[in-house]
């Protein structure tokens, strides 16, 4: 018997998908397989496309595994697009003019981007968004323009407009339909999506449709839209939407629909039996093209099954259109019935516009969950969408409240039926990721949680892992539990905590990466307790700590480091401003001035960190702690002494804190501010600690946080006098670092805390513990016991041993870390890391 | 008398590197290498050596002798202070992605 050939068209996210899905099934091993690709590289993440802007390299958008096609002896020609086929002899031209013989041809050769006919379409300046070598473009175009304007607010639209944005330019986006993502999301959920984007700066013009790009010399100028205004920009983007690539397929006579795409059965087969089409080139047996990948990635299946000749299930009748997407930072979501078209079917809707969050459901009559739509915060789409279908647990109102508003009821994903798909992109259920036990694991199984990443949360929550609440594989005791165990006991060295409370496997060995900083971390915060010096690199303690605390600066992407000096309070003499500039000024390093109110000067080499600290520490300034996990920076506004609304001196306040709290260890940074009055400029509410004055004394909020999941600070008490208010914060901070996780914000520690700011306040305010006295005790000794790190640094040359670039060649500088220049400063010269990287590393 | 770290770059070839001493157990040093490339040196808690490529192949920066060593299954280990994958300090093999190695180079004590 002679081996058939089978010929892939196309190598997209789907193609490769469906070689994938031939290799499981074993017919790489019975079969001849040839790929041809038009593209330059193999298949790559398209979904992920626009991360290529935020530092993605086209090598970590590959989708193909390395080795892949030689494992399973795929032949694969890049950049070598079919260009013919005859059925009759039934084989395939490629441009280049390689020839095949195939017994079964699959057509997977996607869309492409549709561009409106409008005068000017083709002018320079012009683009479309589709492609890797798309993006490559529209970079180096982008250079020299100032605005760029997009067609097209859907999906794909915002997504680019996000690029342009975020390459600099003045964005625009014109969408024809009266709102955005016109598909995905009503109109509710378009107008808080409006909202939020505006926020950020793009301008939107929905409604309106473009109606010629005005040239000069060849090159755009601008817009011409159908209301009849004009709209200035030196390059313009398509992307109004997909059409299928199919026509190859009418060149050779299979069906095609009256709109396009290759007409195919359940099977995925077109109308001629030996040729199979599969993803956006596709016209569905249920009359629909299908522009996402998961439906695309159910058709690479279902042709492989049909191939491999299994028995036939369902095939692909149809797929789910559910989408969670983050666009421009904004969460959108939609699943199952988002539009509500069903008979008789209810809405409930949660709308914030102030926040920007929109959240639909579509009910049936009998509670049926159909569908919704989510914008703003879709971190309930995991599990509201597979919970479609039936009828949820809770009622539908209490699964559309945000937490903390009509108290819901926490649904898990213990909630849901164990057939329900958890990953869609990869039909993946509840059950078969029961049979996993870690995220790596049900990863590399069932591939869950490897497409949009959406339901790696929920995944999360499923696997067992999560009731060994040990800290590592090293430690089965949280980090509380090993503070406790420390301060007890007066363990003042990991080795002897490993050895004694370790995991019996891991007794005797060299601890991880994980346990090592936080018992480092437990120890220094417990040092003059426990009798351990202050010092957190002498003796075994200077090998806990992560590379930033080793040498008390921050590690930069290059590998060169940055230096905080504390500015306690952002108050600063002009004197020490220019001492900071002078430094900056004479070691070259790049300035910015950071959200805690101090500077940070970037680009220092390792050898450079005790020359520029000398300085530093002469002119009086201290180690901002920017690199450790603990007290950052006490923000403040100017207060009373200035502004006319002040009602204390929120500045001294805030330098007095700093200073109280400054160098002291804990399972994660703080951050703290000050607000003179109710206007609260200092944003105190959003600090792990902050403090807001009254005409009475001083009002404490704790828990609070920036960052990618804010919370507003709960009120812990109120009209507070100096002392009383300092006490407060002794204890709390005490209790934070006694109890808390690894890691672990107030915000979340506040959070998980059995009977959360009631419990605390009365543990730190009632004591109802009885742990007060203590808690003041430990932070008594950590304040008697503060010195500045660096001058004790700089004080001992044994200390200072440890910076130098190398050990054999101490005054040599690291010839790696270089720079070049950018707006009047240096940036990290990335060309010398990113030059062949992962070159030192062989591929096995 | 002083022990000395020596690296090896070819057969019957030994570059001093520095004292024993200078390597804290638990931490490494960086060393530059007569070609140009960099290595990074290991001391583990019972005293063994070890030596790899200092470079991160996942973002290319000079920084592996700088990571936290830790051990996983009785064999010692890398992070690197980047982005955290691991690394076998025997092997070179990295632990987090199967299709990635650095290069190891004998050391020995003298």
């Amino acid at each position: 018997m002679t081996t058939p050939t089978i010929v892939l068209v196309g190598h997209g996210m789907v193609g490769q998908r469906f070689l994938e899905a031939l290799a499981d099934r074993g017919v790489t091993e019975r079969a001849r397989i040839v790929v041809l690709c038009e593209e330059p590289r193999p298949a790559y993440d398209r979904v992920q496309l626009t991360s290529y802007f935020s530092g993605k390299t086209p090598d970590d958008l590959s989708m193909v595994e390395a080795g892949f096609m030689e494992r399973h002896g795929i032949e694969l020609y890049v950049g070598d697009p079919a260009e013919t086929i005859d059925r009759e002899a039934r084989t395939v031209t490629a441009r280049s003019g390689r020839a095949f013989a195939y017994d079964t041809l699959v057509l997977a050769t996607g869309s492409y981007p549709f561009v409106p006919p409008v005068p000017g379409k083709d002018a320079e300046g012009c683009f479309v968004y589709r492609t890797i070598e798309d993006l490559l473009a529209i970079e180096e175009y982008a250079k020299t323009a100032r605005t760029g304007a997009v067609v097209g607010g859907g999906l794909l639209g915002l997504e680019a407009a996000g690029a342009l944005k975020g390459l600099g330019l003045d964005t625009h986006v014109v969408e024809f339909a009266p709102r955005l993502m016109p598909v995905q999301v009503d109109e509710g959920g378009g107008a808080a999506l409006l909202r939020t984007i505006e926020k950020m700066g793009l301008t939107v013009h929905t409604g309106t449709g473009t109606q010629e790009v005005v040239t000069a010399d060849g090159a755009v100028t601008g817009m011409r839209l159908s209301d009849g205004s004009e709209l200035a920009t030196d390059m313009v983007v398509f992307s109004a939407g997909v059409r299928p690539r199919d026509q190859l397929a009418r060149d050779c006579g299979l069906d095609v629909g009256e709109r396009g795409g290759i007409a195919v059965d359940g099977l995925c087969r077109t109308s001629d039996p030996a040729v199979f089409a599969i993803g956006e080139c596709a016209l569905a047996s249920d009359g629909r093209v299908y522009g996402l990948v998961a439906p695309g990635y159910e058709m690479a299946q279902t042709a492989a099954a049909a191939i491999a000749d299994e028995e036939a299930g369902d095939g692909f009748t149809g797929a789910d259109m559910s989408t969670k997407l983050k666009l421009l930072g904004v969460d959108v979501a939609s699943f199952g019935d988002a539009h509500g078209t069903a008979e008789d079917c209810l809405d409930v809707v949660y709308s914030d516009s102030r926040s920007g969050v929109y959240k639909k459901l579509v009910v049936s009559a009998d509670g049926v969950l159909l569908g919704g739509v989510l914008v703003g915060d879709a971190e309930q789409y995991g599990l509201l969408r597979p919970l479609t279908g039936t009828v949820p647990p809770v009622s539908p109102e209490q699964l559309v409240l945000p937490a903390g508003a009509g108290a819901p009821v926490a649904l898990g994903p213990s909630a849901l039926p164990d057939d329900a798909v958890i990953c869609s992109c990869h039909n993946v259920t509840k059950h078969a990721i029961g049979q996993c036990t870690s995220l790596p694991e049900v990863k590399k199984c069932t591939k869950a949680g490897t497409g949009c990443g959406s339901c790696v949360k929920v995944i999360e929550k499923l696997l067992p892992a999560a009731t060994d609440k040990g800290l590592c594989g090293c430690f089965s005791y949280t980090r509380s539990e090993l503070y406790e165990i420390a301060r007890t006991l007066r363990l003042t060295s990991f080795a002897a905590l490993l050895d004694s409370h370790g995991r019996e496997e891991a007794r005797g060995g060299e601890g991880c990466e994980v346990c090592k900083p936080t018992v480092g971390s437990i120890l220094a915060s417990l040092a003059p307790t426990i009798g351990l010096g202050g010092y957190i690199l002498d003796g075994e303690q200077a090998s806990l700590q992560d590379t930033n605390d080793h040498f008390l600066a921050n590690m930069q992407r290059n590998g060169s480091y940055s230096v905080v000096p504390r500015i306690p309070g952002g108050e600063i003499t002009p004197d020490k401003l220019i001492v900071i500039g002078e430094v900056a000024r004479d070691f070259g390093l790049y300035t910015k001035i950071t959200g805690g109110q101090r500077i940070d000067l970037f680009g220092a080499r390792v050898d450079q960190l005790p020359s520029i600290w000398t300085r530093l520490v002469d002119a009086g300034f201290e180690s901002g702690h920017a690199y450790g996990k603990a007290l950052r920076t006490v923000k403040s506004c100017v207060g009373q002494t200035w502004c006319r609304y002040g009602v204390q001196d929120s500045v001294k306040m805030a330098i007095q804190l700093e200073l109280r709290y400054r160098g002291l260890r804990a399972p994660h940074k703080l951050k703290s501010a000050v607000s003179g009055c109710a206007r609260e400029c200092a944003e105190a509410q959003s600090k792990d600690f902050g403090i807001i004055a009254t005409a009475n004394g001083w009002n404490l909020y704790v828990g609070g946080n920036g960052g990618a999941t804010p919370r507003h600070a709960d009120l812990l008490a109120q009209d507070l006098s100096d002392a009383e208010l300092i006490r407060l914060i002794d204890r709390f901070l005490m209790f934070y670092i006694r109890t808390a996780d690894r890691l672990e914000r107030t915000s979340t520690w506040l959070e998980r805390l059995e009977g959360g700011l009631d419990h605390l306040r009365d543990v730190v305010v009632h004591d109802s513990l009885g742990l007060c006295e203590e808690l003041e005790a430990l932070m008594a000794a950590h304040v008697a016991d503060y010195r500045d790190e660096w001058a004790e640094t700089l004080d001992d040359p044994e200390r200072l041993r440890r910076f130098v670039s190398f050990v054999n060649a101490p005054g040599a500088p690291d010839p790696s870390v270089r720079f070049v220049p950018e707006r009047d400063q240096i940036k990290p010269d990335l060309t010398i890391l990113t030059i062949g990287t992962l070159e030192g590393a062989t591929s096995r | 008398m002083t022990t000395t770290l020596e690296l090896s770059l070819s057969p019957d070839s030994w570059m001093a590197v520095c004292e024993e001493a200078r390597l804290t157990p638990g931490r490494g040093v960086a060393a530059l290498l007569p070609d140009g490339r960099q290595a990074a040196l290991f001391r583990d808690r019972s005293g063994r050596t070890y030596a790899i490529d200092n470079r991160d192949p996942f973002t290319g920066a000079q920084v592996l002798s700088r990571g936290l060593v830790g051990s996983a299954d009785g064999r010692a280990f890398v992070a690197s202070p980047l982005l955290k994958q691991r690394f076998d300090l025997e092997t070179g093999r990295c632990l987090d992605d199967d299709e990635v190695t650095v290069a190891v180079y004998p050391v020995r004590l003298k």
